[in-house]
């Protein structure tokens, strides 16, 4: 659809983020003596950030009814994104949601294919492992274009304009924290001064803008963070016919894991972790080629030893001996005939964790508080949690007469999201690690791990419900 | 409208740590201390907050010292501060009982009420955000000068909250002489954490009752006289750990829930409900609680049936006010 190069995809990501590129000195008012706020311009909560998590925050919090008559303003440095009608081309950049997700977003109406089991399979074994809901009934997840899904929140937003103002084109150049105690002569709100010039007040500031977050940075709030030696390179394929598309597959290569995601019965979205040495050679292939390391990446037996292979096989028949009715049937992962035209990319992968989700009168969503790796597909859905904590969160503040900035409920949000984020970060980093290596004593542990697991229907059910929650 | 002289504003900022019992805000009433040079503040009648010009920079100064103590909320007052989980919730949930909320998101609006002991604007503020129309007033002109300054930089809260540095008693004689009409008094009344420091509750019942409007409803929180409340809040938190310092309480000021529920009925109210509260020292949260032993919150309503409240003024002492209602 557009072509983004690799510099401008460093910004791109799943929330908008700001990466000023120059400093812009700020000419600092001191206020002395009593500063009256009675220029109005006092915001109850400003969110700095209009991704796809910054603008479900403001959707979230203008339909409250809790939260009715307050003042809702979200800054966005991009472009108002703006789409009269579904375009026939996929887009790119498209995100794995989960059911509980879907439903936060359910009533901004994007389009959306859904997947209803996911297959993962080792490129160094032939274990395998197959998420399904119980007679493909429910969907297990999913899969939404990041633009869609902002420009139909940004259509929403419009159609709440009494509660909730957008403003666009409007870059954060500086914020100024309030004490923590208040005190005469100094203003208590978080004062947040935009490259045009304004200054805006606010009760509670919501940082949603990405992984590069200018909010966490100002606020120092020490970051565990590592580049994985990995980048992600994006595409839309087109399957060679057209099948009954409702199955994510994975399959874990020693150089990283390579996914499918369905878009349709004919499309589907191409997401492969790998070295950055070879995403540049991938993107530098033709099409035909690229087409052939896609499908050979997902078909190719060249990385399985024969000990693997005998010791997985053996393993698996003892299993199937044991619990002959566990395990699903073998389906097969499509193969790919050509690509979008122009819809292939990169961007580099890290993994992100504030320490500290809040301060007085802050608080940080989505991948501005975590940014994790593709692999599980939950990027998203973690940021759309935090969403959802929050605002239940601040709804109940609101009746209780609370300052909206207070600290009590944002250390709540804080300890819920984090006991939820850590887990699954950590579950993402160990199997990212756990899946890099060619070494035989990891792969065997692996592959009967996995096998093992795959006829576990109840371990299965408890993963399926944690990836959902 | 005239306030009372007060030339013995309350300091009483006691001691480190967190005041056990809940009555910090009375605990500066009980502590007169003499202040030689204060005399600016003495005629804060009106009922809006003043704009900020017309404040001293001498006064912010002195604000200062005391807004740090009343608005940390890990400070001095956190007991206070908590105690708002179970005060506003309270408050809020009996008044939609009976005025049901029209306006989402400011379930209150349209109510007026009046916070009476309000210190520094605790229970005041939320009550104000939730939609109310609400005055506080509290003798001590300190405190009313800090809740003034804190609500002064929201704007939401600068035309629904107003304060006022004076006393139940003037406020309801000053509506006496001025007869002012059933539309001006209060559909609620907020007594919060004050009757144990009042020596005349006959006055002050008859004083609520009198700024009511019929059918509003009172509220009050307050601590119980029995030996676990003397054995806790005064031998523990004042003499043994220091934590109130000592003669804040006075025992023999505390008062059941079963006399405060006879004193209440015989001024005409009709008690609702009384609940228990407790607080949890280590992690200084509170909570529902069945029995009354230590603290507990009241909620009486004054009867909409107009005979009653004056049944109520022929017993009351002040006889001169209603000669005409007496017998004679």
């Amino acid at each position: 659809m557009h072509k983004l190069t690799k510099a401008a995809l460093t910004c791109h990501g799943l929330g908008r983020c700001f990466i000023s590129e120059k400093h812009v000195s700020a000419v600092k008012i001191i206020s002395r003596g009593l500063v009256s706020a009675e220029h109005g311009d006092v915001y109850d909560v400003i969110i700095s950030g209009g991704g796809m998590v910054g603008s479900a925050m403001a959707c979230s919090l203008g339909m409250e009814p809790n939260l009715a008559g307050k003042k809702i303003l979200l800054l966005e440095a991009g472009n108002k994104k703006v789409m009269d009608r579904v375009p026939e081309a996929y887009s790119t950049r498209v995100s794995s949601i989960s059911p509980s997700s879907a439903t936060l977003l359910s009533g901004t109406a994007s389009p959306l294919t859904s997947y209803q089991k996911e297959s993962v399979w080792d490129a160094c074994s032939d274990a395998l492992i197959t998420f399904d809901k119980e007679n493909l009934q429910e969907e297990m997840a999913y899969i939404v274009e990041n633009d869609i899904v902002v420009a139909s929140l940004t259509k929403q937003l419009d159609s709440m304009s009494d509660n909730v103002q957008v403003e666009y084109r409007s870059k954060v150049v500086k914020y100024r924290w309030p004490r923590p105690h208040h005190m005469a002569e100094s203003i208590p709100w978080v004062q947040v001064t935009l490259a045009n010039g304004k200054t805006l007040q606010t009760k509670l500031l919501i940082g949603a803008d990405g992984p590069n977050s200018m909010v966490r940075r100002e606020l120092g709030i020490p970051t565990v963070k590592w580049n994985y030696d990995q980048s992600a390179v994006v595409a839309v394929l087109h399957l060679s016919e057209p099948t009954e598309n409702n199955v994510a597959w994975q399959r874990f290569l020693p150089t990283g894991p390579i996914a499918m995601l369905p878009l349709s019965d004919t499309e589907s979205s191409l997401v492969w972790s790998t070295s950055h040495q070879h995403a540049e050679e991938l993107l530098e292939l033709d099409e035909e080629s690229f087409v052939d390391a896609i499908n050979s990446a997902f078909w190719n037996n060249e990385n399985q030893s024969e000990l693997i292979e005998t010791a997985g096989s053996l393993f698996r028949g003892t299993l199937s001996t044991m619990m002959p009715s566990a395990g699903s049937p073998r389906q097969l992962p499509p193969s790919v005939a050509g690509i979008g035209p122009k819809t292939r990319v990169m961007f580099p992968l890290g993994m992100g964790h504030a320490s500290e989700y809040i301060r007085h009168r802050v608080a940080l969503i989505g991948d501005a508080a975590h940014r994790v790796h593709p692999l599980a597909g939950q990027g998203a859905n973690l940021g759309f949690g935090d969403v959802a904590c929050l605002t239940q969160l601040l709804s109940q503040a609101a009746f209780n007469g609370k300052d909206l900035g207070a600290m009590q409920h944002l250390l709540e949000y804080e300890t819920e999201r984090q006991r939820h984020n850590l887990p699954m970060m950590v579950a993402i980093d160990l199997m990212k690690r756990l899946y890099s290596t060619n070494s035989v004593p990891v792969v065997l542990l692996r592959t009967l791990g996995l096998q093992a697991t795959n006829m576990l229907p109840a371990l299965k059910e408890q993963i399926i419900a944690f990836a959902s929650k | 409208m005239y306030c009372r002289k007060v030339g013995r504003p309350l300091l009483g900022l006691c001691g480190p740590g967190r005041s056990y019992s809940r009555a910090a805000v009375c605990r500066q009433r009980a502590l007169w201390l003499r202040r030689s040079q204060h005399q600016a503040l003495s005629r804060h009648n009106s009922t809006r907050s003043p704009s900020q010009s017309t404040v001293d920079p001498d006064e912010v100064k002195r604000f200062q010292s005391l807004a740090s103590k009343w608005w940390d909320e890990q400070g001095e007052f956190a007991a206070l501060h908590a105690m708002n989980d179970l005060r506003v919730p309270f408050i809020r949930d009996n008044l939609l009982n009976v005025h049901r909320a029209h306006h989402p998101g400011k379930p209150l609006a349209g109510l007026r009420i009046l916070d009476v002991g309000c210190g520094g604007g605790l229970l005041t503020e939320p009550l104000g955000r939730l939609g109310a129309n609400v005055l506080g007033i509290d003798p001590v002109e300190n405190s009313i000068g800090t809740a003034q300054l804190h609500a002064s930089y929201d704007p939401d809260l600068r035309d629904r909250v107003a304060y006022q540095a004076c006393t139940l008693e003037e406020l309801s004689a000053d509506g006496a002489e001025e007869q002012e009409p059933v539309a001006d008094r209060f559909d609620a009344v907020v007594a919060s954490e004050v009757v144990e420091h009042l020596a005349d509750l006959e006055t002050f019942a008859f004083c609520c009752s009198h700024v009511l409007k019929p059918g509003g409803s009172l509220f009050i929180t307050t601590i119980n006289k029995t030996n676990l409340s003397y054995a806790l809040g005064i031998v523990v938190a004042e003499q043994l750990l220091h934590i109130v310092p000592s003669g804040t309480h006075d025992w023999e000021k505390f008062i059941s829930p079963v006399d405060l529920e006879r004193l209440l009925e015989s001024h005409g109210f009709s008690v609702q409900c009384v609940q228990g509260m407790l607080y949890n020292p280590v992690s200084g949260g509170w909570s529902w609680t069945n029995s009354t032993a230590i603290n507990y919150a009241l909620h009486a309503v004054k009867p909409r049936d107009s005979l009653q409240p004056d049944r109520a003024e022929e017993s009351c002492p002040h006889p001169e006010d209603h000669a005409a209602a007496t017998h004679s």
